[in-house]
């Protein structure tokens, strides 16, 4: 027993230093499954303010081109909204229109945006105290940008789609075959769209938009175009290169998604759950 | 007293110019100069070596929170606090085994040698625990070599204007 002691007391720093690198280490392999990462988030009050603080000073260097990007959005809505057929739109069916949406949309900041590394997250205003939840979508005016990972009171942390642990279902718009949409972790332009058939008739310029399937993210936003595509002859799918319509290095101005009918949705598919 | 006071205000520091100024960088798209290794590097040489193993699990942990990258920060960190005399000894030879050594008036090769062992153990396995995946061999050498170089560059201009200063 003596012995014991004596040898722990002359090691005490060789053991210090594994224990602090077990928990460094567990911290690490915990990070890189997803929805398992949330012991050591950005979204607390310590990191969320010192980030917004920071981003409140820098954002005015990005003024133009953010009034850019939103003037050339209203001007996309506008066009949208003035070919709307004006005429049946009596006032009450416009009150159902708006009690009765199936999403339920909210504007947000980027207050912390990482695109270089292999596994990335954005940091952005509004939490618990917004009603924003885990597990809701997170778009530009663009498109896509990632998923509500975890949420504090006053910030949410969104797992990008550049991260290697997103998998977001995709479809092509024109003829609705879909696959997996995941990142490869070297160009933030880049995603790929794995798991299409080899009937869908694929061709570089074509659009792809986010799918049906998603519980999470509405049909039919948009992503990107086929920039490149190749055949895997032995499993007979597609790997086709999507070019982002968004810019993710340069992201200010997003929207929070929430489905409405999510919860009901999701019961119906898993009915032997409580 | 005093040491304690000098570490506690280059630990804010070097955290928030990491974090605030350096992680905007992006040199070439994909390099990312690290400058908080620099407090390890700069602890006195006579540190209590569990001190410096809980000053630089601190360190990291901070890091890991503000990237949300797990704790592959804390691991780098703490790796090179704990082999820290290995390279003391490999770079200042004698002076630092008879506890005589004035980091500012060895050699500029001595110096250079410290930074830079320092500098590329904690961005190997930074690096690796972030990529964590044989498919990216080569990129993750890139990464490791140029980042590596920027940041030597960059921690060895600091210490030269510290020094200016404290004189």
């Amino acid at each position: 027993m003596q012995q014991i002691i004596l040898f722990l007391i002359k090691n005490k720093t060789g053991l210090v230093f594994i224990i602090l690198m077990t928990i460094a280490l567990g911290l690490t392999f915990k990070a890189h499954t997803y929805h398992n990462s949330k012991v050591v988030s950005s979204a607390n009050f310590v990191t969320g303010n010192v980030l917004e603080t920071s981003e409140g000073i820098s954002q005015y260097f990005g003024l133009k081109t953010q009034n850019e990007i939103l003037a050339e959005e209203n001007e996309a809505l506008r066009k949208k909204l003035l070919n709307l057929s004006p005429s049946e739109d009596t006032l009450e069916s416009q009150l159902d229109f708006i009690t009765d949406t199936l999403y339920r949309i909210q504007k947000s900041t980027v207050i912390s945006n990482y695109y270089d590394k292999i596994d990335n997250f954005l940091l952005i205003k509004g939490g618990v105290k917004d009603s924003i939840k885990e597990d809701l979508g997170v778009i530009s005016s663009k498109g896509i940008v990632g998923i509500i990972e975890d949420v504090s009171k006053e910030f949410s942390r969104v797992i990008s789609i550049l991260n290697t642990n997103t998998s977001i279902n995709a479809q092509l718009k024109k003829t609705n075959h879909f696959g997996t949409l995941t990142w490869d972790g070297k160009d933030p332009n880049i995603l790929s769209l794995v798991d299409v058939p080899r009937s869908a008739p694929v061709k570089v310029g074509d659009t792809i938009t986010t799918g049906g399937r998603s519980l999470i993210f509405p049909e039919n936003v948009p992503i990107g175009i086929i920039s490149e595509y190749e055949l895997d002859e032995n499993v007979g799918y597609y790997n086709i290169s999507v070019k982002l319509f968004n810019d993710m290095t340069n992201l200010k101005h997003v929207y929070v998604i929430e489905n409405t009918r999510k919860e009901e949705a999701y019961k119906l598919l898993n009915p032997e759950q409580p | 007293m005093k040491i304690y006071f000098i570490n506690s205000i280059r630990f804010v520091l070097l955290i928030l110019v990491q974090v605030l100024i350096l992680n905007h960088f992006e040199i070439f798209g994909y390099v990312n100069p690290y400058i908080y290794p620099l407090l390890i590097i700069l602890l006195p040489f006579n540190i209590n070596s569990i001190q410096k193993l809980f000053l630089a699990f601190a360190l990291g942990i901070c890091l890991d929170f503000f990237e949300d990258s797990g704790g592959i920060h804390t691991a780098a960190t703490l790796v090179i606090a704990y082999l820290r005399p290995l390279f003391l000894r490999n770079a200042f030879g004698l002076s630092y085994d008879y506890q005589t050594l004035k980091f500012y008036d060895a050699p500029f090769r001595s110096r250079f040698v410290y930074v830079s062992l320092m500098v590329l153990l904690h961005h190997t396995i930074l690096f690796s625990l972030e990529i964590f995946s044989v498919n990216h061999l080569l990129y993750l050498f890139e990464k490791i070599v140029y980042s590596s170089i920027f940041s030597v560059i960059l921690i060895l201009i600091t210490l030269n204007l510290i020094r200016k200063t404290s004189k």
